[in-house]
């Protein structure tokens, strides 16, 4: 009876299969309620597999697709955050193995005192291995190593008929799993090729684009000479100035660059002190952490004044051009995770990230939606706008050769979702797409236009769990 | 499922003939709901609702329902959730009854009210154990703004309502923290077939408008919904207007 569950409702305890919670992503919409589950071993993890019942189950990590990709609204959802072992680092190769519930904010703690670093990072640390390789993750040096699951050099997944198999690269079971949502099954452990640094420092580049074609031809003339680089565009910018942008470009800095004195022509601020700071400890991971943002937020605090306020003090504050800065690793990649719980000041409603890809040659489309965007006013603070380098095999991975641009919207704007429908119309006719973590609002029908090979994702997915244990949120609303 | 503005891809009426849901139809269909069940009591107004909502591009079913044989809810709605997830449930069936007749005909009366009441609390029961399970959905109640007060000129309606009111917001507590949600929505006077011909209320208001302010709750995910939503204000104030006072209100 729905009073007798609802007064049991609250605090889901371990392998207690009576009791839901609600669950969303990181944007905060559309809530549904799961048994959570915290496996703390395999052998639970596959007894978890093998009860799920008629509602199947879907992994989750840390919570940070922005959409539905992690809840299963009536069935089981496997918080994999429990099994986050580290089991080896060969410190000569340059390969780590861990569980998959393994954060890449504690692979970093972990790893860069030893020299290496996460092959790709995204824009929070917060996510776990499993779900880098779930949603097959991009990060700023896309245009150089592509993503997440390439440097994949192994895993181990846990099947809907509750047995384990190893997978590896150039598989049709590796292909599917690798951006494949966490549909074909759990993913255990991961064997990760990392990437060898001498510093855990960023050399780091800094100019202005002066508007979008501006932005489009720095990126094209000069991407290839950077590992890492993103654009923050100010999308509430008009007129002259539509999609005026700051640049920020950098490489690990090598050991000699802390010893280096700080080039004349640049303004570096703070460079010396950090300079000094730097050489006693080169290999520290330091973070900064703000206070988090508070559990209630009236709604509609970030209108677009608010927006276009903090805007114009983005692009102020930058400087036309700036070389060869000192930053640490969180600052260049993850800003956001200085504070906690971020994702609140949206408020009640919560907000949709919007990511699409256009193929290079597409330029005129990515020019109508940056100006379908500016028009609209949408509040949004510091859109990301970036290159892809050549697609990645997972059958379902997002990125493809061209642009890729990422912004935050509150949900609650009046008329958003069919004005989104609008653009992903743009997208889909200049073959692109859209990105599945990050989705909330998709209308079904474009999915297979957007990711053409879903039927043989389908079909795998057919033939390996024929009872369909693995469901999500995302799948039934997508139907993947 | 719903997407992030919690607008659902289906949709389950209770009362398939209602202009207020079929309004809502109509107002979602064109955004994501693609699949509609219109139960109701079977007639040429439920197949035309379905041909016409057909027309706009949803796959639509008509399903044989009776709100005043309660014992049959449990069977013929349950087949409808076991055919797939329902995203949204509207329930809309209601009957306005003949005040002046309905004093004088207890049966009649009785009718009103169970419709209104015992076929809602045995229906909405059903599909919110359902809803549960299904751990989403939302189930969306259109109660009256004739159940905050009791009216000289439409008792037996406003009592009927009142109890539905109340029931619904219980309903609403049960299942909080369940994923479903519940949603009770307080139109005033509404200018529909059902209403046609009588005296207009003030602040009268249309079935669309009523679709918009339940696509609107449905985004906010809002417990109590009121069209328009300048009513809320009226009725807190004519709640503690004096019965001497009330019984000669004009309303
Ligand atoms: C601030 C911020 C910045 C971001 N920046 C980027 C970016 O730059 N590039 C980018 O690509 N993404 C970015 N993202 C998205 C994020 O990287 C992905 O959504 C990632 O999948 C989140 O990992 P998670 O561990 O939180 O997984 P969850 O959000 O919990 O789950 C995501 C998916 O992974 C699956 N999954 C999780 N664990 C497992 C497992 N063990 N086995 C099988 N499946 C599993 C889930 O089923 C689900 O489908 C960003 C997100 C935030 C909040």
């Amino acid at each position: 009876m729905p009073a007798d569950a609802a007064a049991a409702a609250p605090a889901p305890s371990h392998l207690s299969p009576d009791r839901t919670t609600p669950v969303t992503g990181w944007g905060r919409t559309a809530p549904t309620a799961a048994r959570l589950i915290r496996p703390r071993t395999y052998e639970e993890a596959a007894a978890a597999v093998r009860a799920c019942g008629a509602r199947g189950g879907i992994a989750r990590g840390l919570g940070r697709a922005y959409g539905d990709a992690a809840q299963n609204a009536g069935g089981a959802v496997l918080d994999m955050t429990g099994l986050d072992r580290v089991h080896a680092i060969d410190a000569d190769g340059g390969t780590v193995l861990c569980d998959a519930g393994v954060s890449l904010h504690r692979l970093m703690e972990v790893l860069l005192p030893l020299g290496w670093f996460v092959p790709v990072t995204p824009g929070t640390r917060q996510v776990t291995v499993g779900g880098a390789i779930a949603a097959d993750i991009h990060g700023t040096n896309h245009h150089v190593s592509g993503s997440f699951a390439r440097h994949v050099l192994s895993l181990e997944l846990l099947t809907a008929d509750g047995e384990i198999r190893t997978v590896v690269p150039g598989t049709p079971l590796f292909d599917a799993t690798a951006g494949g949502m966490g549909l074909t099954g759990v993913i255990l452990t991961a064997t990760v090729r990392l990437l060898p640094v001498e510093t855990s420092w960023m050399s780091v580049d800094t100019e202005r684009a002066r508007d979008l074609d501006d932005l489009l031809t720095r990126l094209t003339a000069t991407d290839r000479y950077y590992r890492y680089s993103v654009a923050w565009i100010d999308l509430l910018a008009r007129g002259a100035s539509t999609g005026r942008a700051v640049l920020t470009r950098g490489e690990h800095a090598p050991l000699e660059a802390l010893e280096r004195p700080k080039p004349s022509s640049t303004r570096a601020r703070g460079g010396r002190f950090s300079r000094r700071d730097a050489l006693s400890s080169p290999l520290e991971f330091r973070t900064s952490r703000l206070p988090a943002a508070p559990a209630f937020v009236p709604e509609g605090l970030l209108g677009r004044t608010t927006a276009s306020l903090f805007n114009e003090f983005w692009y102020r504050r930058a400087p036309d051009a700036r070389a060869d800065e000192l930053q640490r690793i969180s600052t260049f990649f993850h800003l956001l995770d200085g504070v906690p719980h971020w994702n609140r000041i949206y408020g009640r409603s919560g907000f949709v990230q919007y990511q699409f890809v256009v193929g290079y040659g597409h330029e005129e489309a990515l020019r109508r939606i940056v100006g379908r965007i500016s028009a609209r006013r949408c509040p949004s603070f510091l859109a990301v706008l970036k290159r892809f380098g050549e697609g990645d095999p997972g059958w379902l991975s997002f990125p493809l050769p061209g642009w890729t641009l990422a912004l935050d919207i509150p949900a609650s704007l009046p008329g958003l979702g069919a004005f989104l429908d609008g653009l992903d119309g743009e997208v889909a006719a200049a073959a692109g797409r859209v990105y599945l973590a990050k989705d909330a609002r998709l209308r079904p029908e474009l999915l297979a236009v957007m990711y053409p090979r879903l039927p043989e994702f389908r079909a795998l997915r057919r033939e390996l769990d024929p009872r369909g244990v693995f469901v999500s949120d995302l799948a039934r609303r997508l139907g993947l | 499922m719903k997407d992030a503005f919690g607008t659902p891809q289906s949709l389950l009426i209770l009362g398939g003939t209602s202009d207020i849901a079929l309004a809502t139809a109509r107002r979602l269909i064109a955004r994501r709901t693609r699949t509609v069940w219109l139960a109701g009591r079977p007639s040429p107004a439920l197949e035309n609702a379905a041909v016409h909502l057909r027309g706009l591009g949803a796959e639509t079913h008509t399903i044989s329902f009776d709100a005043i044989d309660s014992e049959s809810h449990e069977a013929i709605l349950g087949k409808v959730f076991a055919e797939g997830d329902i995203d949204m449930v509207l329930l809309a069936f209601g009957v306005l009854g003949d005040q002046a007749n309905d004093e004088r005909d207890p049966a009649a009366a009785a009718r009103v009210a169970q419709t209104n009441y015992t076929g809602a609390v045995s229906s909405a029961l059903v599909c919110a154990r359902a809803l549960q399970a299904q751990g989403h959905g939302s189930l969306v109640v259109l109660s009256s703004v004739a159940a905050e007060r009791a009216r000289r000129s439409n008792f037996i309606y406003g009592s009927s309502k009142a109890g539905l009111d109340t029931f619904t917001q219980g309903l609403g507590d049960a299942l909080h923290g369940t994923g479903a949600h519940v949603m009770l929505v307080r139109p005033g006077f509404v200018r529909t077939s059902m209403t046609a011909g009588l005296p207009e209320s003030p602040l009268a208001t249309t079935p669309e408008a009523v679709a918009t302010a339940i696509e609107l709750g449905l985004r906010r995910r809002s417990e109590t919904v009121w069209v328009p939503g300048s009513l809320r204000l009226v009725m807190a104030a004519l709640r503690h207007v004096p019965r001497a006072v009330f019984r000669r209100l004009p309303l």
